[in-house]
């Protein structure tokens, strides 16, 4: 049984769902009844049957429709997927990845046969059937990056480890929350997280740079990060910031439940074999409100999260617009009874 | 002095004498009052094997101070863009040993310091020392055209005419801050504009 892949939107009539089977796994990212920024890494391994840890690359229902988004995104702006020149192999490295991960999560979906360097990648889903030699650019119709990205949900960063530092020195980025690869392309660490609020006072970002450059090959970590979106829209980029942002003044009582999605990402974190460079895939999840709140532990815990995040990381996710009418919308599905511990429904 | 604000923000220095068989110095306006303080600094001979380009801007102040510090190749440019053809081929027939100065305005400095990395000089090793005006390069992050001297928050952007935030986030590579729609959510909420990179 392979998965059944939705035909849906992220943009226009916006026709994206969950089916119930993907709200129930969907990763919810609050284990207690409050949010504050934390060093939340932890090993990336295989987690329960029919939870998005299942397969260590997930691919859900969603993938069809997540890659045209993608091809329609990098059609109007191709620099969002970017490499500087040092980085190809790293780009190799990530293509492996990316093909030994699918096909081993979803054989009836993806294979990948080897005979030295000369590979054979079969995706089904994307009616994609490519004999290349491995290493040699010159065989694919993109850099190995872009031609394995246009056929793997979620953003990746490729980062160059050197001088005690992680460089975003490549990445596919179509999906993102607000940042922008093409402006940030080249930075460090530091500097690309430079505008993130609060997290540097605390030394978050020290010790997730050193806990990053230890990463051995063979053992991913992962760690969930969280924003909302209004409307299920994957690109939500400063680039075109001016043709979403309007979205956050149409929140009103009575279409909360359809167009405010809690949009979490899964990232992970994985050494590269032949570069040493770490790959940061940014898996996007989205849910409505009305598909989250059918589980009545997930309500109750968002209603608090939301209503007691401080104003500072309220802004810094864009959601001080229309905060009050979601948390007035939320507190009727609060009847203030404990959430029990953990992430999952109950 | 700029202000210290976020860590992507560049952050200046004080121009002084590093070991080195050449030194370039680019130089606008007012920087070149860098240079001439760091040669009260500098061992005797230093400028026999440096090479001063120097953009004076407007008021054409400060070409007989470089002049007298006598650097083996003095060079005047009307602008960074008529500088450029120069100062790439300079970096491009570089060899180990030298060594890079930048000093005047936030744009010199980081558009300079751009060629200088595209040409392999890792920007750690680069001296620099602000002076003069604020005024500050924004790329626009919606339509990618770059509006120089911005004094302004927020500033219009030259190119699309959308209102922006002038962020602090700033990219070596592209050698500008990001300028950000500040009323992206709401076009009719139009905040007050404040002159305040002077």
């Amino acid at each position: 049984m392979g998965i059944t892949f939705r035909k849906e939107t992220f943009r226009d009539d916006f026709t994206f769902k969950n089916s119930p089977e993907h709200i129930r796994r969907f990763p919810f990212p609050f284990h207690e009844d409050a949010y504050m920024y934390a060093v939340n890494i932890e090993p990336h391994v295989v987690g329960p049957k029919g939870s998005v840890l299942e397969n260590l690359i997930d691919v859900d229902e969603h993938y069809v429709a997540e890659m045209q988004d993608r091809a329609l995104v990098l059609a109007e702006d191709p620099l969002r997927c970017q490499s500087l020149p040092h980085m190809t192999l790293a780009g190799w490295d990530l293509l492996e990845l990316l093909m030994e991960q699918q096909a081993l999560g979803y054989p009836e979906h993806f294979t990948l046969s080897r005979d030295g360097d000369r590979w054979r990648w079969i995706n089904r889903p994307l009616g994609i059937d490519d004999t290349f030699t491995f290493g040699d650019t010159s065989t694919l119709p993109y850099g190995p990056m872009e031609y394995i990205t246009r056929q793997s949900q979620g953003d990746f960063c490729i980062l160059d480890q050197r001088d005690g530092n992680l460089w975003m020195d490549a990445g596919m980025v179509t999906t993102q929350a607000d940042w922008s690869l093409d402006f940030d392309i080249g930075m460090n660490f530091f500097e690309w997280h430079a505008p993130v609020p609060l997290a540097h006072e605390k030394g978050i970002f020290v010790r997730a740079l050193k806990f990053l450059t230890n990463i051995q090959q063979g053992k991913p970590a992962r760690r969930l990060n969280w924003t909302m979106t209004i409307n299920p829209r994957l690109d939500t980029s400063p680039e075109n910031y001016h043709k979403w942002g309007p979205d956050r003044t149409t929140v009103t009582p009575e279409n909360v439940g359809d167009k405010v999605h809690l949009r979490v990402e899964l990232q992970s974190f994985w050494r590269l074999p032949r570069s040493n460079g770490i790959v940061f895939p940014i898996r996007c999840y989205l849910i409505k409100m009305d598909e989250l709140v059918t589980q009545p532990k997930w309500a109750r815990r968002l209603h608090r999260v939301i209503r007691d995040l401080p104003d500072e990381l309220a802004n810094y996710k864009g959601l001080t617009r229309y905060r009050p009418t979601l948390v007035e919308w939320l507190s009727k599905l609060d009847d203030g009874s404990p959430t029990s511990p953990g992430f999952g429904p109950d | 002095m700029a202000a210290k604000s976020i860590i992507s923000r560049p952050v200046y220095g004080t121009l002084s004498p590093q070991p080195g068989k050449h030194h370039l110095f680019i130089a606008d306006a007012e920087g070149a009052l860098a240079i001439s303080d760091m040669a009260g600094r500098a061992p005797a001979g230093f400028f026999d094997g440096a090479e001063i380009d120097f953009i004076p801007g407007p008021d054409g102040k400060h070409v007989a101070a470089l002049e007298a510090l006598k650097p083996a190749q003095f060079h005047q440019a009307p602008s960074f863009a008529s500088l450029l053809p120069r100062l790439k081929q300079t970096l491009a027939n570089a060899h180990m040993g030298l060594r890079l100065y930048l000093a005047g305005t936030e744009g010199l400095i980081g558009q300079a310091m751009q060629v200088a990395l595209e040409a392999g000089i890792d920007h750690t090793s680069i001296q620099t020392e602000h002076r003069g005006s604020l005024a500050r390069r924004m790329q626009c992050v919606h339509c990618k055209g770059i509006t120089e001297n911005v004094t302004t928050q927020p500033a219009t952007c030259a190119h699309c005419g959308l209102l922006l935030l002038v962020r602090d986030h700033y990219s070596r590579r592209i050698a500008a801050f990001q300028g950000v729609c500040i009323n992206a959510e709401d076009r009719s909420e139009i905040p007050p504009m404040e002159e305040i990179f002077r």
